[in-house]
């Protein structure tokens, strides 16, 4: 079975060391913060400006002074930290966040990103996309192995314009985990029920599959 | 000490000497930290073929949206334009041209621009779209381009408390790209919540010095929340 939404929310905080310094962007990665493990300290940044982002506030907390990067009312945790956009992305761009968990359009076997525009649509804008690609050292693209129609988003090569070039190293699907290297996707873990044929099925760019391909192992 | 009492009380004086073609940079993330009542006075003037340089172009009908109901923006310098039907028809319509900079980048630019550095490598943005036509530079074998610094013409900035100097502190994430627009504008306009003597500010924690600013004034605010979130008890 393909991984639910959550399920994927809950296999990247796995990957979530005590301590670190997390960045999550819009959607699924989102949610992540809601799967973090208990004794696991982490201090969530916020692009806008917010390092130590704390849960949604009860009604009578609500502060329009006070939001995340997705223009949300957030609480800050006790010790955290407010500063302007240029120290915010100061951060970013200078490698001082640990982990960048991200959505994606595509990704290939080079580790190109394309995220943010899809020609002949509106385009609305990367945002703080293209600083998150291009800062961060470790970044997890989440994304669903292929499109509704079957066609992959695992790619050779990424055929939308790109968000970032040569940043990503590991994408989690609803299918696999998977590790980029040497110009090709390396299957890492597999989801629950999924066999290697699907993945290879489902996946465009260079596949490398080891003899075993365990599969996730994800709290009921 | 008259000569650094920077306080007007008339948001007319606040913005004179803004004219057509002018450059306006401005504070805001969303519609958190705006100027919502120097974005007004804007409108009132009805000055046009703006460049305006700010994270987002407000929503339909409040923060920098309202300028374009006149069409008084005739470029829009952002990094995510996405919440604004006007602003999709008329840039649709070729009536508005946007420039699309990263957020980081964008605040960078502000930042260089105020403290005299006319241009600055990122590796931000090399290999997209955002690349093309900029020039590339190997530091320590990675590309990066060369992104310029933006001056403002006026930068209009919306922060908590200031004195009459013009030292500014900001409350919570409502701070985000105000100290840096603050930093950029040939002419820096602060509207805020509270006119506090000097000397009530500590002075380690000022967050905009007031060399950097020119003109303070004090206005009420709406504060509009664009997407509340709750948990319940």
């Amino acid at each position: 079975m393909a991984l639910t939404r959550e399920q994927m929310a809950q296999r990247v905080a796995q990957e979530i060391q005590d301590g670190s310094y997390v960045n999550l962007g819009i959607g699924i990665p989102t949610l992540v913060a809601n799967y973090i493990p208990d004794g696991i300290d982490v201090m969530l940044q916020s692009e806008n400006g917010l390092l130590g982002m704390g849960r949604y506030p009860y009604d009578d907390e609500v502060d329009a002074d006070m939001i995340n990067a997705g223009k949300e009312t957030v609480t800050a945790i006790d010790g955290a930290a407010i500063f302007d956009s240029a120290e915010s992305f100061a951060m970013i761009r200078g490698g001082h966040v640990d982990l960048t968990v991200l959505g994606a359009f595509e990704v290939d076997v080079n580790g190109n990103i394309a995220s943010w525009m899809i020609p002949g649509k509106l385009v609305k804008g990367m945002g703080g996309a293209m600083d998150l690609v291009a800062g961060a050292e470790n970044i997890i693209c989440t994304m669903t192995h292929a499109s509704k129609h079957g066609e992959s988003k695992l790619l050779s090569q990424c055929e939308l314009p790109l968000t970032g070039a040569g940043c990503i190293r590991r994408v989690l699907t609803d299918l696999a985990f998977l590790e980029i290297k040497d110009g090709a996707f390396h299957l890492l873990e597999r989801a629950p029920g999924v066999s290697v044929e699907e993945i290879q099925r489902l996946t465009a760019g260079k596949l490398i599959v080891p003899d075993n391909v365990p599969e996730m192992q994800l709290d009921a | 000490m008259a000569g650094f009492n920077k306080v007007v009380t008339r948001y007319a004086d606040a913005m004179a000497g803004l004219e057509d073609g002018m450059t306006v940079i401005a504070g805001g993330f969303g519609l958190c930290g705006i100027p919502e009542n120097l974005i007004q006075e804007i409108k009132r003037r009805g000055v046009k073929d703006l460049t305006v340089v700010s994270n987002n172009c407000g929503v339909d009908g409040f923060g920098l949206g309202i300028l374009l109901e006149d069409r008084q923006i005739k470029t829009m310098i952002a990094s995510y334009v996405g919440e604004n039907a006007l602003f999709e028809r008329q840039l649709l319509d070729g009536e508005l041209e946007v420039i699309l900079t990263p957020q980081g980048t964008l605040a960078e630019k502000m930042r260089a621009a105020g403290a005299g550095i006319p241009a600055f490598f990122t590796a931000t943005g090399y290999g997209t779209p955002i690349g093309e036509g900029k020039e590339v530079r190997e530091f320590d074998g990675r590309p990066y381009i060369l992104e310029e610094a933006i001056k403002g013409d006026f930068a209009i900035v919306k922060a908590w408390k200031a004195d009459r100097y013009g030292n500014v502190v900001y409350r919570h994430t409502a701070r985000n790209f105000n100290p840096l627009a603050a930093t950029a504008g040939k002419i820096t306009v602060v509207e805020v919540e509270e006119l506090v003597e000097p000397g009530e500010l500590d002075p380690a924690e000022i967050h905009t010095p007031g060399i950097y600013v020119d003109r303070v004034i004090k206005g009420s605010f709406e504060k509009r929340i664009e997407k509340r979130t709750v948990r319940s008890r």
